[in-house]
């Protein structure tokens, strides 16, 4: 193969998979990396697909190219009759028009197999070990979780992408994130994924491809891994990653687009070769107990604002540096003073979804807390399952019930509230115990105020009204 | 995309930290099918009020900066999302350089495609730039991208690293597309022997 380097010496899963899929590699380290699998939502790719008609060129490799709307489909039931908003109808529409030009897999948006791009990828078997995966979208990394280096990209690389099947990329360097131990009751994936940024920080993991792993993380479903790797980009790094298993092999065996017979014998010997060596080296580890980690909520405007929910909301003048007027900004936006306790924090607002906990085991894990309980009064809650499927699954669980029961809406698949574009969003001022990725400023709609937490830990706040440890409710109910 | 040399412009200093990708163009913005146009938007909840007043606290509306073609931030500029609209926004606006200690890794990529120049340098060196910024229209800075530094008013010339292959890309405003259609049939080799290798793929 072209360029690609001699293997020398023990690797680690990362390294394994980029010298895979080096197609061409210069003197200075920049490679041409093959890319196996491309997503596209309707958001970040129309200037990308312009481009190509502007240049004359096709989509090189349509058959591994997939396209979703996501961002901003509405997720009412009267999403039949079309998207309302002209800006977000034009984009869907370009989307649909994209992907017929050029041949794509699609799913458009009355598709019961429609979801959030990175729910959907592996819920049909696209997303397998060992491949390389981008999209124009930061959440990428979620699909690290099969051992698929997976990262987000902007529309100039989706175009590229696009015309090529390649990307430019210079290597990354390796951190391990080792998570020793078991979790305890009431802890889940979000709380390690939390608990991490809030150690290292939003660019703790800049310049770096994360690998997670130790028991805690073996222990994980699916669903678990790729919330943990999903929040990688909030953490700063390239991708996470986390080493195929058994449990791999059993989510992708007979999905869709997973292979078949012969093929998936032959897939599966290679992708039990996908984990780092003994002795391979990292340039940075960083290790926490299982049993240390509490449920965490977030504080402030930034994922790094973490906080066990036994907390008090800190002062500016706990922190250093450029961070004490940060903190400073983030209390004003978050309308929150120093040592108030945060189960004193009341909530307006409930959202349960996304890509980073939009699948079926995060909605059975909120459904369970809630299960015979009712919102508290005043506070409204919103359910938006990841995809079509997920939707499905969850009613023939009869989990819908116990949400709308409990006084939640049963919305329709999409990105929904995690960042606003569509018509779901928070009032100014209004507080949200949410479950998805980034409680930036605005990000939920102008002047919402955003706290991140577990699906357990959002559906404890819905029901007390404020921001609650949910493992009292596991002992109420135990 | 623009070539970028050099550059003599003022500089507006933003030192907040972790500034995010939904300050630079909020997600409302984000419905456009076009590249160009976002600079009216740039920063909006920060530039504007809610009733789309300009903020006069707002460093790109106080007289002394509006005029910005560089901007020195705090630390982590870019994070969060990967849409390339924030340095359009930039772009549109007239922003052609941003100087910090530290980039998100996709904002930072997403700029060498767009002939912004982003600079890594070191904190006593942010710190002095940040200041000169503070001077606004009286403090101008120049970036030399091929001598790789950025000078202060007082002559004081801070060399930065850059990749040479970006830095390449950008001093002459190539399109990485082309440069890679070039190696197509190494692509093509690849996609061959790995169509007998992992059919699956």
């Amino acid at each position: 193969m072209t360029g690609t380097p001699e293997a020398h010496g023990p690797r680690t899963l990362y390294d394994k998979i980029f010298d895979a899929h080096v197609v061409d590699r210069q003197p200075d380290g920049t490679c041409l990396l093959y890319i196996d699998r491309h997503l596209v939502h309707e958001v970040t790719s129309p200037q990308a697909f312009e481009g190509l008609r502007m240049s004359g060129r096709k989509v090189r490799a349509p058959e591994k190219t997939i396209a979703v709307p996501d961002h901003n489909v509405p997720t009412t039931a009267d999403r039949v009759n079309g998207i309302e908003n002209p800006e977000g109808r034009l984009q869907v529409a370009e989307l649909d028009r994209n992907a017929r030009d050029f041949g794509l897999n699609y799913y458009p948006m009355n598709d019961v197999r429609q979801g959030i791009v990175h729910i959907v990828g592996p819920e049909q078997g696209w997303t397998l070990p060992g491949m390389t995966v981008v999209c124009g979208d930061s959440h990428t990394a979620t699909h690290g979780a099969f051992g698929a280096l997976a990262h987000g990209i902007g529309t100039s690389e989706v175009e590229h992408v696009l015309a090529t099947q390649t990307l430019i990329q210079k290597k990354s360097r390796n951190m391990k994130v080792e998570i020793t131990g078991r979790l305890r009751p009431g802890v889940t994936a979000k709380d390690i994924t939390l608990s991490v940024i809030g150690l290292t920080g939003t660019a703790g993991g800049t310049g770096y491809v994360i690998e997670y792993c130790g028991e805690a993380i073996r222990a994980l479903s699916m669903e678990g891994r790729m919330t943990v790797c999903n929040m990688a980009i909030e953490g700063g790094a390239r991708a996470g990653l986390i080493a195929p298993d058994e449990k791999t092999f059993d989510y992708a065996r007979g999905r869709p687009h997973a292979p078949k017979g012969a093929a998936w014998e032959a897939a599966l010997s290679w992708w039990k070769t996908l984990f780092s060596d003994e002795g391979a080296h990292w340039d940075k580890i960083i290790t926490i107990r299982g049993e240390d980690i509490e449920p965490v909520v977030t504080w402030g405007t930034s994922p790094e604002d973490v906080l066990p929910i036994g907390a008090a909301v800190p002062a500016p003048e706990d922190f250093d540096g450029g961070k004490i007027e940060a903190a400073r900004r983030s209390l004003d936006y978050m309308g929150l003073t120093p040592g108030t306790k945060l189960t004193d924090i009341r909530v307006d607002a409930v959202f349960i979804g996304s890509c980073t906990n939009g699948r079926i085991e995060d909605l059975r894990a909120a459904a369970e807390v809630l299960r015979g309980r009712h919102l508290a009064p005043g506070v409204r809650g919103m359910v938006v399952p990841g995809s079509g499927l997920v939707r499905l699954q969850a009613e023939e669980e009869g989990l819908d019930r116990v949400f709308t029961d409990a006084g939640f809406e049963w919305r329709l698949a999409g990105c929904s509230m995690c960042l606003g574009m569509n018509p779901d969003q928070l009032a100014p001022g209004e507080r949200c115990a949410a479950t998805s990725n980034r409680n930036f400023e605005g990000r939920m709609g102008r002047g919402g105020r955003t706290h991140l937490m577990s699906p357990v830990m959002a559906a404890a706040a819905a029901i007390t009204g404020h921001l609650t440890d949910v493992r009292e409710m596991l002992a109420e109910t135990a | 995309m623009d070539k970028f040399t050099t550059l003599t412009g003022i500089a507006a200093p933003m030192p907040l930290v972790n500034i995010d990708t939904d300050m630079i163009i909020p997600k409302q913005f984000l419905k456009t099918i076009h590249r160009s146009g976002l600079g009216k938007n740039l920063f909006e909840e920060m530039r504007f009020f809610p009733d789309g007043t300009e903020n006069p606290d707002f460093v790109l509306n106080k007289p002394a900066w509006r005029g910005a073609q560089i901007i020195v931030a705090g630390d982590n500029f870019g994070c969060g999302s990967s849409r390339e609209h924030a340095p359009w926004a930039l772009l549109d606006y007239g922003i052609r350089c941003v100087i910090s200690t530290s980039f998100a890794d996709i904002f930072y990529n997403n700029c060498f495609k767009n002939g912004i120049l982003p600079i890594v340098l070191p904190q006593a060196a942010v710190d002095a730039l940040m200041k000169d910024a503070e001077n606004g229209a009286n403090a101008r800075l120049t970036v030399d991208l091929a001598a790789q530094t950025v000078t202060a008013p007082d002559g004081t010339a801070h060399p930065f690293d850059i990749d040479p292959h970006r830095k390449h890309c950008l001093l002459n405003g190539l399109d990485d597309i082309g440069l890679t259609m070039e190696k197509a049939a190494a692509i093509q080799a690849y996609e061959t022997q790995i169509a007998q290798s992992q059919p699956w793929v």
